[in-house]
């Protein structure tokens, strides 16, 4: 028996994560619906919680009426992933675009416009222009809790969800929290659950050996992964990694689409341009690594052309949003946008749909493959959605999770999977010595950049399951002191999973594709015969991941052959001089 | 296996002389993502208690006497 304090509430709909995506769709659940019970559930503080706590400095991927259709971004998206995309469910992120950014602005969200009150839209991608500039993107957290208060969504603050509960009928029934002051346990009982837990941001170990300095807000550690896993749920393209151009040790973005559209660019050791294009993709990253490769590195963002004008605009943006502190980097290492280029590097390996494809398999309405489970944001399996796809999927989850509770009475779950929950959750705090969540967690992280990161080699990543096996065994000794040392030590499981996750997916997918993402040295071709289709992860009956394929559904925005291409030609054919 | 405590240096650094807690303010500790500041009961001041940060700045933005600052972690300054 277990000696837990728990707490019991109910609730229509449980939100976990209250980032980005997570506000939005408890917010679009209320005003579809605003006699539904609506609970946030937010590991830190939804007030500065997730990946843009400090707000943004704009969004990557608006379909702005005049400048882009959702049919022109449906493609560039298709191609940019390789063709590994579900169509429609890109197709409800581009069409929702548009109405969420006038949505945002209405609530009182900043974005840049010209003199006549039209959207300043920007270029950066390889073919259309998507990206809007938010020099005043530094309030979106505290528009969004102004707009939770007003729909009297209840927000329960410094709760981690552990596991997710399901009914006897494989329906969701709610999810497990615990709080990671007191270690006290909440069980909310709910007729849908949305997960929008963000990325697994803390899987590779950074450069710097400093465990949180990394890319993702490090609270991002891959929860939602692993509780969508443990549920049954599908995970998909798993292998399709998160790896990122970044300042080097910092490991935030060193923004070339902030300053490409004025005029600054990546560049190699010489000052020359060697990519035709700054937008993240797995082939970009691949022309990233190989110039490395070929010593023409370091790579870096050059703005030192540029007027003093336009450098003072681009510090301006930069050092107020989205990173602030980078400006306070840049200040030690001397580093000034005038006269050196900002030295870059590429970042470890993560999970995240937000800027690659590695998610909780979503379909058009963000439906996982369990009944009433949803998924949205950077862990939700539509590719490259940002910040904006955040927002309009996360809607699009309040919306469909508030109409499919409608007629459904709250499911109940079994008491023998909380009791083992909450046994699994306290046995770490069980114990007077043993090893500590962050020795452990070091560890996975160290041989995730060993053996996962690409080129992925067979023999390391089989290397990898079995170290990952051992520290699996270690879990036994794992010793959690007080309720701050518990949190970390359900994070470094959390962390432990998605590392065997990446490693069994990167094996299942026999070819390259994606670029540097998945560029596997024993299978360098991309097959288009045998691959041409969805990875599935999931945990079998027996509780043994498993994998599976699933067709590309038909496109409903054809692109021609020679269009596919488009993202494989993005090396500059003849280096040119810089100015 | 025993457990053994190591040290290292502190990147959020807190005014005393600015920090009002004693008067009951937690806004930095409140604010955190990582939850890695703490009020130490005996000085009643706020101090960065895990080497845990993001350095992403809430603390210091919503202190509402400017008494937090927060430094680039040292293994990447």
């Amino acid at each position: 028996m277990t000696d837990a304090t728990t707490e019991t509430i109910e609730a229509d709909i449980l939100v976990i994560g209250g980032g980005t995506g997570g506000p939005m769709a408890a917010i679009k659940a209320k005003e579809a619906n605003p006699s539904l019970k609506v609970v946030l559930m937010e590991k830190a503080n939804v007030k500065r919680s997730g990946a843009i706590s400090m707000g943004m400095d704009g969004l990557n991927n608006a379909v702005v009426p005049g400048y882009a259709t959702p049919e022109q971004y449906v493609k560039e998206i298709t191609v940019a992933n390789d063709g590994i995309v579900h169509q429609k469910a890109v197709m409800a992120y581009a069409t929702g675009s548009f109405p969420m950014i006038q949505y945002l602005d209405r609530l009182g969200v900043k974005f840049e416009k010209d003199g006549s009150g039209e959207y300043n839209m920007r270029k950066v991608h390889h073919m259309g222009t998507y990206v809007l500039p938010m020099p005043e993107g530094h309030n979106v957290k505290k528009v969004l809790y102004r707009q939770l208060r007003r729909l009297q969504v209840a927000v329960t603050n410094r709760y981690m969800a552990t596991r997710l509960l399901k009914a006897a009928d494989g329906r969701i029934a709610g999810a497990i929290g615990v709080n990671t002051r007191t270690s006290e346990f909440l069980v909310v009982r709910a007729k849908a659950v949305i997960l929008a837990c963000g990325a697994a941001g803390r899987l590779g170990l950074p450069a710097s050996g400093y465990m949180f300095g990394t890319y993702e807000n490090a609270a991002n550690c891959g929860d939602g992964y692993a509780m969508a896993y443990h549920a049954g749920a599908e995970l998909a393209n798993l292998e399709c990694y998160q790896i990122n151009p970044l300042i080097k040790d910092y490991n935030g973005p060193s923004c070339a689409y902030v300053t490409g559209p004025f005029g600054g660019y990546t560049a190699n050791n010489k000052g020359q341009r060697f990519i035709e294009c700054d937008y993240w993709s797995g082939q970009m990253m691949l022309e990233f690594w190989r110039e490395l490769q070929s010593g023409a590195g370091p790579v870096f963002l050059k703005m030192d052309h540029l007027a003093e004008e336009t450098i003072s605009e681009i510090e301006q943006i930069l050092h107020t949003n989205e990173r602030p502190s980078r400006g306070r980097f840049h200040e030690k290492r001397g580093n000034d946008y005038r006269k050196r280029p900002v030295e870059m590097h590429i970042s470890e390996i993560g999970f995240c749909s937000g800027h690659s494809a590695s998610g909780v398999w979503v379909d058009e309405n963000a439906r996982t493959t369990i009944p009433g489970l949803y998924a949205a944001g950077d862990m939700a399996s539509v590719p490259h959605n940002y910040m904006l796809g955040a927002f309009v999927n996360g809607g699009i989850a309040g919306a469909d999770a508030a109409s499919y509770c409608a007629d459904l009475d709250l499911p109940a779950f079994d008491e023998g999977d909380l009791l083992a929950e909450q046994e699994r959750v306290l046995a770490p705090t069980r114990r007077a010595d043993g090893l500590t969540p962050h020795e452990m967690e070091f560890k996975t992280r160290r041989l995730v950049n060993d053996y996962l990161e690409p080129p992925k080699v067979t023999a390391k990543m089989e290397i990898a399951q079995r170290r990952f096996a051992e520290i699996r065994d270690d879990l036994s000794a794992l010793c959690a002191r007080d309720p701050h040392e518990l949190h970390r030590a359900l994070e470094m499981q959390s962390i432990l999973d998605c590392a065997d996750m990446a490693a069994a997916a990167s094996l299942y997918r026999t070819e390259s594709r994606w670029g540097f993402y998945h560029l596997r040295v024993d299978h360098p071709e991309t097959n288009d015969e045998d691959w041409y289709c969805h990875t599935m992860l999931f945990k079998d009956a027996a509780g043994r991941m498993s994998h599976r394929k699933r067709e590309v559904a038909p496109y409903v925005v054809p692109v021609e052959a020679e269009e596919m291409a488009a993202y494989h030609q993005l090396r500059v054919k003849a280096p040119q001089a810089a100015e | 296996m025993p457990i053994i405590t190591q040290s290292s240096s502190a990147a959020v650094v807190i005014d005393d002389a600015k920090c009002i807690a004693e008067k009951g303010c937690t806004v930095c500790v409140d604010v955190c993502p990582l939850d890695i500041l703490a009020i130490d009961e005996g000085r009643k001041k706020a101090f960065m208690k895990y080497d845990e940060c993001w350095y992403c700045m809430p603390c210091e933005a919503d202190c509402p006497t400017g008494a937090v600052k927060v430094n680039i972690p040292y293994l990447l300054r």
